[in-house]
């Protein structure tokens, strides 16, 4: 047990959301009634209740909203240290993620971030974000 | 106002290391101890409410204990609210004694995480706490998310490191002064902030210990309490507050719930932060102690850093903390990890804390958590 990463179990309701992370592409839930943003993705909306939810791209960039570097890895599947990352997204929703491309002694609250994916379990992919180099005015 | 519900006796297991006893046999020695205490016998009692072992669960738990037991309750009850089930049992309790349910209750709580979990269980343990398809992938562990609270407060204001690692200096140093405390040497914040690195901004010391051990308390109406206790305890106010489950939910990572129970609480019982003479809080990890000092009113939110700083939580402040040493450093054997909390206070309350009896004390609140900082339970009660 535990010498593979955890991987999502996928089901009829999120497959939309793990396919397009396949196709290098982060789709997150629109409300079709209030035009309210949400993740994770729900059959229902969680600001007004509604039943329309429309999957759309998100922009992919947002901002570290929190992090913590893991020195003791929960398993001999994930190597320490690596940075854990709640990511607050343009569209207005935050979503945990690991970090890529970064000094872990380098990370900041605030620090601005895009997406990228990568091959987690099989041959499925998951979103991680890596630092945006070289932005105007940070 | 009150809940005319009331305390009339506590027990504690043997606690620490205590390979020699299964989770339910200890829910057993805490009940009985509990009911030694009150001065009743095993046919008085007529409620049983308990809570589940993590690493050995059984299906109806609170019935399995009063059958161990050879109990045949009117009422059992098994509630699951993670570390804050010990107040919402003892407020399920209270209603089940106001509607009749029944007249005399037990609650009890016991587990072995120290000797009992098996790896599996301590990885599943790990990881449960978070979103199965949203966090979990990402190999978050417990102290990884309180990490993540950690860090918000740190950035939004200002805390540091080293006024976390003041929640463990003062556990400590009440630890010393209590014999039933599984770690009792003193340390120092630089101790702290020099012990092993687990999940930034968190070290080894800045997060609890792991137990075994229960405890149990008898409850009944007021007026019969009037009759069979020198001095019941009454639970004075209630609240909860519940804010989300995962934390990547969590609209605001820096202030919690606690906010919503505690208020609730304070308005039942009438009092407010300064009229508490002693707190009992949920201190599974160094921040979420600071968190709730703010949260529960103590101090300005954001100020929870100088406030610990300036030593008012420990033997000799104008705010005892956790008598007994808390989570950091007494007993904490799971869910049942705030239990303690409950019957220091009693002891507190009825002038049997020994070394650190805190004296002229009228209200006592008790705090505690479930979740990473989701799920809030504030009792308050008093022997007034």
């Amino acid at each position: 047990m535990s010498e593979q990463r955890v991987s999502p179990t996928i089901t009829p309701l999120t497959q939309p959301y793990f396919d397009a992370c396949n196709e290098g592409r982060l789709v997150i839930q629109q409300c079709d009634g209030c035009a309210r943003w949400q993740f994770y993705p729900r059959h229902v909306c969680s600001h007004c209740g509604g039943g329309d939810l429309l999957w759309k791209e998100a922009a992919g960039t947002g901002r570290v909203a929190s992090y913590t570097v893991v020195r003791r890895a929960i398993s001999k599947a994930y190597t320490a240290p690596y940075v854990i990352a709640l990511i607050d997204l343009d569209e207005g929703v935050r979503m945990m993620t690991q970090l890529r491309e970064v000094d872990p002694d380098t990370v900041s609250v605030g620090q601005c971030v895009e997406v990228l994916f990568e091959q987690w379990v099989g041959e499925d992919s998951l979103p991680v974000f890596r630092p945006v180099k070289n932005v105007v005015g940070e | 106002m009150s809940m005319s519900v009331a305390l009339v006796g506590y027990g504690e297991t043997a606690l620490g290391i205590v390979p020699n006893r299964s989770p339910l046999e200890l829910t057993v020695d805490a009940t009985l101890a509990a009911i030694d205490n009150a001065g009743l016998a095993r046919k008085d009692i007529d409620g049983l409410i308990t809570c589940n072992s993590l690493v050995q669960p059984i299906m109806y738990h609170a019935e399995a204990t009063a059958e161990y037991l050879g109990l045949r309750p009117r009422h059992c009850f098994t509630v699951g609210t993670g570390g804050g089930t010990t107040y919402t049992a003892i407020r399920y309790a209270a209603a089940a004694i106001a509607e009749g349910l029944a007249s005399t209750v037990v609650v009890a709580m016991a587990d072995s995480m120290r000797s009992f979990m098996t790896r599996d269980q301590a990885m599943i343990v790990q990881a449960s706490a978070g979103h199965p398809a949203y966090e979990q992938p990402y190999g978050p562990s417990v102290p990884a998310y309180y990490a993540l609270i950690a860090r918000a407060h740190m950035a939004q204001f200002g805390t540091t490191e080293a006024q976390f690692a003041e929640a463990m200096v003062s556990s400590r140093a009440w630890a010393a002064m209590n014999p039933t405390a599984q770690y009792r040497e003193l340390v120092t914040a630089d101790d702290v902030l020099a012990s092993r690195s687990i999940a930034d901004p968190l070290k080894l010391l800045d997060c609890s210990i792991v137990s075994d051990g229960g405890g149990a308390v008898v409850l009944m109406s007021a007026e019969r309490a009037a009759d069979v206790c020198e001095k019941p305890i009454q639970l004075l106010g209630f609240g909860e507050g519940h804010a989300y489950e995962h934390v990547s939910q969590a609209q605001d990572l820096t202030t919690s719930a606690a906010v919503m129970s505690g208020q609730a609480a304070y308005e039942q019982a009438g009092i407010g932060p300064a009229d508490v003479d002693l707190a009992q809080l949920y201190d599974c990890f160094t921040p979420a102690l600071l968190i709730q000092l703010e949260d529960l009113g103590f101090c300005e939110k954001g100020a929870g850093g100088q406030y610990l700083q300036s030593g008012i939580t420990k033997p000799g402040g104008a705010l005892p903390v956790n008598t007994h040493g808390g989570m950091l450093s007494h007993c904490h054997p799971g869910n049942p990890g705030a239990f303690f909390g409950l019957t220091e206070a009693i002891r507190q309350l009825w002038g049997q804390a020994g070394e650190r009896q805190q004296q002229n004390l009228q209200h006592v609140l008790l705090h505690a958590q479930g979740g990473i900082m989701s799920s809030h339970a504030t009792l308050i009660i008093g022997a007034r």
